[in-house]
């Protein structure tokens, strides 16, 4: 009898890309993203190199900051399987612009461009690349799901999200009349036009409310505290989440955003 | 002529946030043409594909432009037309009263076009006396009140029906009061009693292109009200306003395009009228101008070929992105300060007013990239708005203020350990001046944000980094 030996295939070894937003702002995020991971039988590591994917800068003209800070990025994520961030906007930053901050370092840009084809969001990951179908989270309610710009048009997160909540026991998903519509925050326009980007939150928040839903999701910090902060000032009891804090079931551990305990 | 006030887009945007008829007509505009685009998109399976045939035939011809311009013009030519080239918005200007004067023109009429918004021909030919009268209904009230169009396909997407209506009233001194304007038809029918007095009166018809044929010479122009036909062909003279990037090779070229402009624009499969001219009468034809003259307008279109603006030169027009854009949505038109309003136009008027003065339109934007996804001929637009903010960025024209807060925050953010300490110190701080309240109501330094919604507060008990690591080490252990 020919010797066999049986092998387990190696896990997958996940690089999670944290964001900075959910670094300061929303850590469960993050630990709800390394539970999700794990539990779908990664391997993840936490590049402790890691600040903030360049966008501020990128978005504001100052490509050279841009290129430094992607050039870090590269280096610090390059190495693993996969990159994955719990964020639209950050995954889609790598996976699409870095090769462009690259144009004239073929090097870097040769690394960008394996580094992007490797990066996802996290609910584009679970489903698109593991085919995780179905968590065993239970969130008890009616929930809208908000999707980010970044993630949506340049990424094509729409199903996924959607597809994972489908599964969480207790939760009714119920749509608003237009998800796909920016919600204003923008990254730095949310401070440099304040009045337009709170008439666009505005507006969002009316469709929010008209869904009689009693949580808003989505996959973005920056999204999800501008739709909070919203909320909270026109005193609605709407509790807004991270979409990982319910697919995970950590929603006990933490207050929604903008909210304590 | 459209004065630049770009530079105080500010101030425009919040008195349009404040303006509650304008915020009527806005909301009541929009929904009509995005629901319109989306059924005629989903009717037409082909389409994605129609958008990249069209992206391709203006890339080929924007990379072959001097040979396509000289063979047009000389097709021109052979049809008995004639073309002027003009390299600013000053020569078209003289270009067009030159031919009005010989033609011994005392009215113009004019079919819509942004061109000659943009090259100020109304104000010029008044000046030296001769009247021009915008025959497409929306630039007809427009020009009765006094204003400029604030959309490039619905000049009076501002406006309501109880504003055409105060107008009529207040212009047409002999309108009976007991006329009705319930409709939309009552409306259109006023200002055609109107104007064919003036289509008959005319010396001289001016109208816009949408596209300029090569391997024909011809101009095309696209209308629902028919007010173009009546202006270039009743007039002896007409004269076709067209700037260089209107060129396509040919009449299949042409209708490829044809086919996605009405969809993109109003949702229709084809506008009403889509009107082929080439040259002037021809012995036995039965109407048809005895002149016909083809101003062709550079006026900066050429600087922007070679450089990353050079995609923005496929624009056809349509519209589609400002109808989708959430920014355009909320201000409208004429808070963009000139003669292109939202996303297209936040990217065309710093190239030709100059970004030092139209700075804030690339910056106004949230990169949603709706515009991007609707636009018939795939201009990335906000990738085109960021080579803007990099160009201010570079000439030291974006605020000083948001310069130093950016070079302190990449000054750590290039600095992994610094950054750490640094941002455990600010959430550490702004934990604590939240107090245990989920949010802040207010904020020093953050009246930006707080002026309209609170501030969440960063979730207690540091950051994610920090706390990873402390768990780290206990697992160790």
């Amino acid at each position: 009898m020919p010797y066999t030996r049986k092998m387990t295939p190696p896990r997958p070894r996940v690089a999670l890309f944290v964001t900075c937003l959910v670094d300061l702002y929303r850590p469960s995020v993050g630990f709800a993203a390394l539970k999700l991971l794990e539990e779908a039988g990664c391997e993840v590591i936490v590049p402790d190199s890691q600040t903030c994917c360049g966008q501020p800068a990128y978005n504001s003209g100052d490509r050279a900051t841009a290129t430094d800070l992607a050039r870090a990025v590269v280096d610090a994520f390059y190495p693993y399987d996969y990159t994955v961030a719990p964020s639209g906007s950050c995954a889609g930053m790598i996976a699409h612009h870095f090769p462009a901050l690259f144009a004239d370092d073929p090097f870097y840009r040769g690394k960008a461009e394996a580094l992007g084809a490797k990066t996802h969001e996290l609910t584009s990951f679970l489903t698109d690349v593991l085919g995780l179908t179905s968590v065993t989270a239970r969130y008890d309610g009616v929930a809208t799901y908000h999707d980010s710009c970044s993630g949506l048009r340049e990424l094509g997160v729409k199903a996924q999200p959607r597809a994972l909540l489908g599964s969480v026991a207790g939760l009714a998903v119920r749509e608003m009349a237009e998800p796909e519509i920016c919600c204003g925050f923008g990254g730095t326009f949310c401070v440099k036009y304040p009045d337009i980007s709170t008439r666009m939150v505005g507006d969002k928040t009316k469709d929010v409310a008209a869904t009689g839903a009693d949580t808003l999701l989505a996959g973005d910090l920056g999204c999800l505290l501008n739709m909070a902060g919203k909320l909270k000032r026109e005193g609605s009891t709407v509790k807004v989440r991270h979409v990982a804090e319910v697919l995970a079931g950590v929603t006990g551990d933490v207050a929604p955003i903008g909210e304590s305990r | 002529m459209v004065q630049v006030t770009s530079p105080a887009f500010k101030r425009n945007a919040a008195a349009a946030l404040e303006d509650v008829s304008l915020q009527k007509a806005l909301g009541k505009a929009k929904g009509a043409f995005l629901q319109r685009r989306a059924v005629a998109v989903a009717a037409l399976p082909e389409f994605e594909a129609l958008r990249d045939t069209g992206r391709d035939i203006k890339n080929h011809t924007l990379a072959n432009l001097d040979f396509y311009l000289e063979y047009y013009a000389a097709n021109v030519e052979k049809a008995g037309g004639q073309v002027h080239w003009c390299s600013s918005a000053a020569d078209a200007r003289a270009a067009v009263l030159e031919i009005c004067r010989r033609a011994g023109a005392k009215t113009v009429t004019k079919g819509k076009s942004m061109i000659s918004e943009e090259i100020g021909v109304n104000d010029h030919l008044e000046a030296h006396g001769i009247q021009p009268i915008e025959t497409d209904l929306g630039e007809y009230i427009i020009q009765l009140r006094h204003e400029h169009p604030s959309h490039i396909i619905a000049p009076a997407f501002h406006l309501n029906r109880e504003d055409w209506e105060a107008q009529f009233r207040l212009s047409h001194t002999d309108l009976p009061k007991d006329r009705v304007f319930n409709e939309r038809r009552d409306i259109l029918s006023e200002a055609r009693t109107r104007l064919r007095q003036k289509f008959l009166a005319a010396d001289v018809g001016i109208t816009g292109a949408n596209f300029l044929i090569a391997e024909t010479g011809s101009s095309v122009i696209v209308t629902n009200e028919g007010n173009g036909d009546l202006t270039q062909t009743l007039p002896r003279v007409h004269i076709v306003l067209a700037s260089i990037e209107k060129m396509v090779p040919t009449l299949e070229d042409a209708t490829s395009l044809l086919r996605l402009l009405a969809r993109s624009a109003t949702g229709q499969d084809f506008s009403v009228y889509t009107t082929f001219s080439t040259g002037i009468r021809r012995q036995g034809d039965l109407d048809g101008p005895e002149e016909y003259h083809v101003v062709l307008i550079d006026n900066g279109r050429s600087n922007m070929m070679g450089t990353e603006f050079q995609e923005m030169l496929r624009c056809i027009r349509c519209a589609a992105c400002m109808n989708h854009c959430p920014v355009y949505g909320a201000v409208g038109g004429h808070a963009y300060g000139w003669v292109y309003p939202g996303p297209m136009g936040s990217v065309l008027t710093p190239t030709l007013v100059g970004v030092d003065k139209a700075g804030h339109l690339p910056n106004a934007s949230t990169f949603c990239g709706k515009c991007e996804s609707v636009c018939p001929v795939k201009i990335p637009l906000p990738k085109l708005m960021r080579h803007w903010r990099e160009r201010e960025f570079e000439r030291h024209l974006s605020p000083q203020g948001i310069r130093t807060n950016l070079a302190l925050w990449a000054w750590f953010a290039r600095r992994p350990a610094a950054y750490r300490l640094a941002t455990r110190l600010g959430i550490g701080a702004l934990s604590m001046l939240a107090r245990g309240k989920g949010a802040f109501r207010r904020l020093p330094l953050a009246g930006g944000w707080t002026a309209g919604r609170d501030l969440p507060a960063p979730e207690p008990g540091g950051t994610f980094m920090a706390r990873y690591k402390a768990q780290q080490k206990d697992k160790r252990r």
